[in-house]
């Protein structure tokens, strides 16, 4: 943001006063991600810069918490990784089917009570976890599935599915409903019209809903911490108890790993938003 | 026109409004199909529990259950003097009927928390029964009273008479540090015992200086990303973003790292000789620890919003409103914050919901000063086991959540959230 040569001085002074306060905030925002990586490499067992990473000797560095996160003994982390990819998988899946569905339907310009059920759907993003915790240890205690894998998956599609039903209700307000009846007129069935048109053109929010919804699952904490056995444990789960009770730079280990992970699912996330915004752009 | 209009009539000779209202009502139906798995699914697994711990918090059936013959007959006393002897009668059966069946002990813990003092004397009275020492053809009533001279107290038996309602308010009330007293009226607790009320107004402080941090740092970016040419706001945005999908725990485990006393925050400040070497500030495990992640951690939910509603404000109308004579200040005062407005109160409302209820990163970063009312009720959950208090107190935080929530909804409608 170049200033035009006529700007008085004062205004100047405020643009740079401007500038150095956005640099710090996106600083404050990102800067402490990547003090993960370096401190992952650490030859030594405590979670400060050594005087040798200040002077980057190469020999204060090494794949030492790497490889004890893989092969170290009695090690929770592969347990921990399966079940977490295994609860976040499935709630992904019913999360996009009941959250699809339910912004089909939501949609509709023929729907009662629209706000009233929309703010009831989207409840669980907003009600504090502690709470949805308690209420969901509760139920499955009561049916029996409390240290299950089922009931975490249950609970996981509970908090996932409000993220699906906004970004489909979001990719569908800039839906063009007519091409839906074009194909009904041509003699198509419902369910072939669904997964012929309509899937099609909203799959990107679907997409991105599911994203939405696999994070969500694989990073929470809180339900799992109520409904969880030592059978079910995950990945978030170990890491509280590590950060919680023997600080370990296995973590950070584990920390670059996730946010790795995470990089690639921000970079799918932004592709999808930018091929959805091009695709709804054309329809208006 | 007069009555004669002629209706219009379909094919079939129905009359056209009719079929339109039949045919109004399919398509709601099919709407309401759609949505319906959903919220069945979500009714069974998490409306209803909600509503349970409802009934859970205030359940008091236990010594309703317990002593069913002494409420009985407690109905005609008058509780002001000693109760008349059908009284003790019938709680000596009742109780006689616990210790045959060995759970006399619950009810002794119970009525201690009622009025202090009551474990000792049921024990007493447990272990008379069990030698059998209590002669059933003489009076009850003096026997009972020779046993402990609380028994012949009238305060006591005026506790046993206050647990008989099967609901009670008293985990609400303990929740916000009262108590029932003595006589039923309502009282405090005293001055240097009310952690709950300390609780209550750190949550709200927290949150609400966390909303005006994210504000503080939020508008600004947000700004910046709505106004710079789209190649170097995608940029930019990345900032933003992955902070946003990644772990919580990552993030709460990297302000770990540098706030320690040996972390890199007190390194630096060391270097540029803000502070002496052997006189860190403690950065981790109090409210500066829980101040500093949250707003870093919530920061985006801020900034979504806003930059959402500042990229649909044209930039010819701040231009406008400088030609027309306004200092740049003006301008933005006058024509670019009033539209900003929407999307401050969106992002204000979201950080100010996460916040209040914000129960991993204070737990981990927040020590005992930094805690906040949901570590409470894990707290509850998890150590003492009383489950009841943890419902009452999660209510409590639940209403004032759905009160903000209704504002929301009412100002930026559920429907207009916007996610990335």
């Amino acid at each position: 943001m170049a200033l035009p040569s006529y700007t008085e001085t004062r205004y100047r002074i405020w643009h740079y006063f401007y500038i150095a306060i956005c640099t710090f905030v996106f600083f404050f925002l990102i800067a402490p991600l990547f003090v993960i990586f370096p401190l992952s490499f650490n030859a030594e067992e405590f979670l400060v810069f050594s005087e040798g990473m200040k002077k980057l000797d190469p020999d204060a560095f090494s794949f030492r918490w790497y490889h004890e996160m893989v092969y170290g003994t009695k090690n929770p982390w592969g347990l921990a990784a399966k079940n977490s990819f295994i609860i976040a998988i499935f709630a992904t899946i019913g999360s996009i089917i009941l959250g699809t569905l339910a912004a089909l339907g939501l949609s509709s310009r023929h729907m009662p009570y629209k706000g009233l059920i929309m703010a009831v759907l989207i409840s669980p993003m907003i009600v504090p976890l502690i709470i949805s915790g308690v209420a969901i240890f509760f139920f499955m205690a009561k049916v029996g599935l409390a240290a299950t894998h089922t009931g975490i998956v249950l609970a996981h599609i509970i908090l996932g599915t409000p993220f699906v039903v906004i970004t489909v209700t979001a990719t569908l307000s800039g839906f063009d409903h007519s091409v839906t009846r074009a194909a009904s007129s041509l003699g198509s069935n419902p369910v072939n019209t669904f997964m012929k048109i309509t899937l099609p053109l909203i799959l990107p929010g679907v997409i991105s809903g599911g994203l939405f919804a696999f994070v969500t699952s694989f990073d929470e904490v809180v339900v799992v911490l109520f409904l969880a056995g030592l059978e079910n444990t995950t990945i978030p789960v170990q890491m509280w108890t590590g950060l919680r009770e023997q600080l370990s730079p296995t973590i950070l280990a584990v920390a670059t790993c996730l946010i790795v992970l995470s990089t690639l699912i921000l970079v799918t996330a932004e592709l999808l938003r930018r091929r959805s915004e091009r695709l709804r752009g054309i329809n208006r | 026109m007069s009555s004669e209009t002629r209706q219009i009539l379909t094919t079939d000779g129905i009359p056209l409004e009719v079929s339109l209202k039949k045919a109004e009502k399919k398509n709601k139906i099919k709407a309401f199909l759609l949505v319906a798995p959903l919220l069945l699914f979500l009714f069974i697994t998490y409306v209803f529990p909600i509503g349970e711990m409802f009934t859970r918090s205030v359940d008091d059936r236990m010594v309703t259950n317990m002593l069913p013959k002494t409420f009985k007959a407690m109905e005609s006393w008058d509780g002001k003097e000693l109760p008349p002897e059908e009284v003790f009668t019938a709680f000596y059966s009742d109780f006689k009927f616990l210790v045959e069946n060995e759970t006399q002990g619950k009810l002794g813990q119970r009525l201690n928390k009622e009025k202090n003092g009551f474990n000792t004397i049921t024990k007493k009275l447990m272990r008379l029964i069990k030698r059998n020492k209590i002669d059933e053809s003489q009076s009850i009533k003096e026997q009972i009273m020779k046993i402990h001279k609380r028994w012949a107290n009238v305060e006591y038996w005026q506790a046993i008479k206050r647990t008989a309602p099967p609901y009670t308010m008293a985990k609400y009330l303990k929740g916000m540090d009262m108590y029932f007293a003595a006589d039923g009226s309502i009282a405090q607790v005293d001055e240097d015992r009310r952690i709950h009320r300390i609780l209550w107004l750190r949550t709200l402080e927290i949150a609400l200086f966390v909303t005006i941090f994210c504000f503080l740092m939020g508008y600004p970016i947000a700004h910046l990303l709505a106004t710079l040419p789209m190649k170097y706001s995608n940029l930019l945005m990345i900032c933003v973003l992955l902070p946003f999908w990644t772990s919580l725990l990552v993030r709460t485990a990297s302000w770990m790292i540098l706030l320690q006393t040996q972390g890199v925050v007190n390194d630096f400040f060391v270097m540029i000789g803000l502070v002496a070497d052997d006189n860190r500030p403690t950065m981790m495990y109090n409210k500066v620890g829980t101040y500093v992640a949250m707003t870093q951690i919530l920061l985006p939910f801020m900034v979504l919003p806003l930059y959402s509603v500042m990229k649909t404000i044209s930039p010819s109308l701040m231009r406008a409103g400088k030609s027309l004579g306004g200092t740049p200040f003006v301008a933005f005062w006058k024509v670019y914050f009033p539209l900003t407005i929407p999307g401050i109160g969106a992002g204000c409302l979201l950080v100010f919901i996460l916040a209040i209820g914000y129960y991993i990163t204070p737990a981990l970063v927040g020590g005992a000063s930094g805690t906040l009312i949901s570590n409470q009720i894990a707290y509850h959950m998890k150590a003492t086991l009383d489950w009841s208090f943890a419902s009452a107190m999660g209510l409590m935080l639940l209403s004032g959540v759905l009160v903000i929530y209704w504002v929301y909804n009412k100002l930026v409608g559920v429907d207009n959230i916007k996610l990335g």
